[in-house]
């Protein structure tokens, strides 16, 4: 985090209509998980814009290769070979060194390792399913996974994840804390799928989509996709009198 | 037309889904030996911790009154004297031997969340009052689109709270427990309602 001034400002107050919101009927589960009352609107406090910083000793040698980090010695995982990457951005543009990215998914033929999973497509014995990451002094992270597969789940009689890989995002304070889904260019179970329409708007839906990027794909090994994730932004420091910002 | 403002806007939130535990904690969803441990499990205040010893405990209950028992819970709170381990930390330094924050899953079988960790000191509000010992709570599950963000405050602390600056603005006073753990001895109690006439107090923070 270089040696700059310590981040003591506020976030930018968060577009709750761009986010989805808490019920959404079309995804069943939110029915009764989704808070009927108005929040109530607190201005950052040291509390909000403080946070956790995860040290690179945290992570381990194959954290951010899914390919290999569960499989037995000599092999790996089978699906289509990919490489995701991209960068931890704040609402400003700036990049989000230091940041936690945590990251989850089912195999290529769309069955997790988990044991309230009952999808009849096999686990694969070389596949686990996640990582790990802390993204450079520039906001850049980057894994190397599997394609996961689509799969049905129990909402309407036959709905059906586009496929996708879950993003758990920590940035500089607690409450630019994020959980998101990536998906991928092209797939058309995308407009389909409920809980990809709990998002109200399509640009927001869009800024989801991870983009297939031919001149960072390895020949003859693996795809890439780039995939960016923005947190949010914090109020400036211009004015220096004012250390908690304008 | 004015000059374009060139921010971006927030990636969206999406459900942390049912299989959250793969990701966050591998462990316990019983996937081991690629981390040897769950980031932010196990007690957070080792012999070293300065402060009082408590634990928390509690359910995230659903409109219908049942536990959830696919809920992720994490917590972040200052030390004994009211400091954050953070680099936006600007008034001293706080325990080295506290990092601060915790994840718990909610126990497959019953939903219970626990935390064993130490009753944090006060930290002041933006204008500088102190704010009430508090907790902050960050919430994610299958069927929940956005983390929920709450606070814990400690029932041994009424002349605290009594003035805390946030607890002070909800208008609607019969809320207020809801933000409040019932201390009994080193036990704290929290039970987090997402809906019903018990409904927590969720932040926009």
């Amino acid at each position: 985090m270089k040696n700059t001034l310590p981040e003591t400002t506020p976030f930018f107050a968060r577009d709750r209509a761009w986010h989805p919101p808490a019920f959404t009927p079309g995804y069943k589960t939110s029915i009764l998980r989704s808070p009927q009352r108005a929040l109530i609107s607190l201005e950052g406090t040291r509390s909000e814009i403080t946070g956790p910083v995860f040290g690179h000793n945290t992570l381990g040698e194959f954290d951010n290769d899914l390919i290999v980090n569960y499989a037995q010695p000599g092999e790996s995982a089978i699906g289509e070979r990919i490489m995701v990457y991209g960068r931890v951005l704040d609402e400003r543009g700036r990049g989000v060194p230091g940041a936690l990215v945590e990251f989850w998914q089912a195999n290529a033929g769309g069955r997790y390792r988990h044991k309230k999973e009952t999808y009849l497509a096999p686990l694969d014995p070389n596949f686990g399913g996640f990582g790990r990451t802390i993204t450079d002094e520039e906001g850049n992270y980057a894994f190397r996974t599997v394609k996961p597969g689509p799969y049905p789940w129990p909402n309407g009689v036959n709905d059906w994840r586009p496929a996708h890989i879950h993003f758990s995002v920590f940035g500089h304070g607690f409450s630019q804390r994020l959980i998101t889904q990536m998906y991928f260019e092209g797939d058309p179970m995308i407009w389909i799928c409920p809980i990809v329409k709990t998002i109200p708007d399509e640009q927001a839906i869009r800024s989801l989509i991870a983009a297939l990027d031919m001149n960072a794909t390895i020949p003859h090994d693996l795809r890439a996709y780039k995939f960016d994730i923005v947190l949010r932004g914090r109020r400036s420091t211009l004015f220096e009198n004012r250390p908690e910002g304008n | 037309m004015a000059q374009p403002l060139n921010y971006l806007k927030e990636s969206p939130s999406q459900t942390a889904g049912p299989y959250v535990h793969i990701g966050c904690t591998p462990n316990f969803a019983g996937i081991h030996g690629v981390y040897d441990h769950d980031l932010g499990s196990g007690p957070m205040a080792s012999d070293k911790t300065r402060g009082e010893r408590i634990t928390i405990r509690g359910f995230v209950h659903d409109g219908a009154g049942m536990p959830l028992k696919d809920a992720l819970v994490e917590i972040w709170q200052a030390d004994a004297d009211g400091l954050y381990n953070s680099p936006s930390e600007t008034r001293g330094s706080a325990d080295p031997n506290f990092f601060g924050w915790g994840r718990c899953p909610g126990d497959m079988a019953t939903g219970e969340f626990v935390f064993e960790t130490i009753k944090p000191g006060r930290v002041p509000f933006r204008d500088g009052r102190l704010m009430a010992p508090h907790i902050s709570f960050w919430v994610v599950a299958r069927g929940i689109n956005i983390g929920l963000n709450t606070r814990m405050y400690f029932s041994d602390e009424e002349a605290a709270n009594a003035e805390d600056p946030i607890l002070s603005r909800i208008e609607h006073r019969v809320r207020v427990p809801t933000l409040i753990g019932q201390r009994e001895g080193d036990t704290v109690t929290f039970n987090i309602h997402l809906q019903g006439e018990k409904e927590t107090v969720f932040f926009d923070v």
